[in-house]
């Protein structure tokens, strides 16, 4: 029993590793960090088309993020599953199709929390900066960016959290993160399915408080 | 220096600007009065293309400023500006809100902007405060920083958009001492301001704007001893007089 016990934990914190591809606890880490790290600068430059005085940008991109604020995610995951290997012309990994779908659609979320910081701060900062001669670009960079992503870390880490309990999406995929890894403990063990995904909504919730308890010190510091 | 020539603005049906023709020379130093609406603010704001205008044209020292070719950022940093809000950056310190600019703009290394920030600091009387943050200020010391962050750019001109309406009473002073200051040292200087005192002391020439339209350009003297139109007379009596005449 204890045995099958190591089995099953380590089976759920790194899956099949390493005999098999990397998953449970571990997976899930990875790909929420890398969609955090890479929905944060879509988000950005979602937001800077989205503000920019560009028409011809401003329009398509506008109309891409409220289509995809449109739909569920599911659609966007099946989307990115299907779609990415008819346009690249190869077979892309669950990985990367739940990282594509996850950055497209936290990108399009989190630039409307951009698009508002930025919109939030007071014409008279873009007046100054103008008035000294600096640029647009050194607008935004120095004097509108700062401030605006200083005044939405509680949005950011709100978006960042949501994130996180996305990537158990991977499920529907066949992606071995933790949610797949605690269902398929669950259809061996059969018996104790209470205790198994208590401890998989546990596991979320360490993961995603913490990240709530590093976004709260970083406010603090910034203030 | 600044040549405005029949310059026209609407705000949608709203004739804010009515065929505005002036002339600055270099050097000189104009204050712009009148009752509030009468589009004193917006006209300063034409003259670094803050506002932009319906038809006309305004030269500043022989470029014309609303021309679709004109490098309007390069224009700008030759022109200093002063806000009735300060807007200094809130989340850089003094020192960093006057070097910004000189830094990236003229790339001037890191510790020659600090100097001449410095210097300027010292200038309006608020060097001790370099480290701190606008927040940390009072709105008289915030406003000379935003003097000193404009200065710091060596402009030929400055520009003025009621400095001291913002401000409590007791700290007026300070700023328009660090304006006139400026102006004994030969700057041209535009300035829009309620501050009869100052205009009276400091000013070559008062413009007094009502409805859009300048109505009456006189010397300071002139202005507050012979006013010519009605509206003027009308206005200096309303200043002088808060509570109107029992």
């Amino acid at each position: 029993m204890n045995d099958s016990l190591t089995t099953y934990v380590l089976y759920f914190l790194i899956g099949q590793y390493p005999n098999g591809p990397l998953g449970g606890l571990a997976l899930t880490i990875m790909l929420g960090s890398s969609a955090l790290v890479l929905a944060t600068p879509v988000g950005i430059l979602l937001a800077l088309a989205r503000i920019s005085p560009w028409r011809t940008l401003r329009w398509p991109v506008s109309a891409g993020v409220y289509l995809i604020r449109g739909t569920p995610l599911l659609m966007v995951v099946f989307w990115a599953y299907f779609f990415l290997p008819a346009v690249t012309g190869h077979k892309t990994g669950q990985f990367t199709t739940m990282l594509v779908a996850l950055a497209i659609f936290n990108g399009a979320y989190l630039s409307e929390v951009v698009r508002a910081g930025i919109q939030g701060i007071p014409r008279g900062q873009t007046e100054a900066a103008r008035s000294l001669g600096l640029s647009y670009a050194h607008t935004l960079r120095f004097i509108l960016l700062p401030q605006a992503l200083r005044n939405m870390l509680p949005s950011l880490i709100n978006q960042f959290v949501t994130t996180l309990k996305e990537t158990s999406l991977g499920y529907i995929i066949g992606l071995q993160e933790v949610a797949f890894i605690a269902s398929q403990v669950n259809s061996q063990v059969i018996v104790h399915p209470v205790p198994i995904y208590i401890t998989l909504a546990l596991t979320f919730f360490v993961l995603c408080f913490g990240l709530s308890r590093v976004a709260h010190a970083l406010e603090r510091r910034s203030r | 220096m600044i040549e405005l020539r029949g310059v026209n603005k609407h705000f949608g049906s709203h004739h804010v600007l009515r065929d505005i023709s002036e002339s600055i020379g270099r050097g000189e130093v104009v204050v712009i009065c009148g009752p509030s609406g009468s589009g004193k603010s917006t006209l300063i704001r034409t003259i670094n293309r803050l506002e932009e205008i319906d038809s006309g044209q305004i030269r500043v020292d022989g470029r014309d400023i609303h021309a679709p070719g004109t490098r309007i950022d390069q224009f700008r940093s030759g022109i200093g500006f002063v806000f009735q809000q300060f807007n200094l950056f809130p989340h850089l310190t003094v020192l960093d809100n006057c070097t910004l600019a000189p830094i990236h703009l003229r790339g001037l290394a890191a510790d020659v902007a600090e100097a001449k920030a410095l210097a300027l600091l010292e200038q309006v009387g608020v060097a001790e405060k370099a480290a701190a943050f606008p927040a940390q200020l009072s709105g008289g010391q915030q406003q000379r920083v935003a003097i000193a962050r404009a200065l710091v750019m060596e402009p030929p001109v400055m520009l003025f958009d009621e400095p001291t309406s913002a401000l409590d009473p007791e700290m007026i002073g300070e700023v328009l001492l660090a304006i006139k200051n400026l102006a004994h040292q030969g700057m041209t200087l535009v300035c829009v301001t309620h501050e009869m005192g100052f205009a009276r002391e400091v000013a070559d020439r008062v413009l007094f704007m009502a409805d859009g339209a300048i109505l009456e350009r006189a010397t300071p003297a002139d202005f507050f001893e012979r006013p010519q139109h009605a509206r003027t007379q009308k206005f200096l009596a309303d200043i002088r007089s808060p509570f109107g005449r029992y």
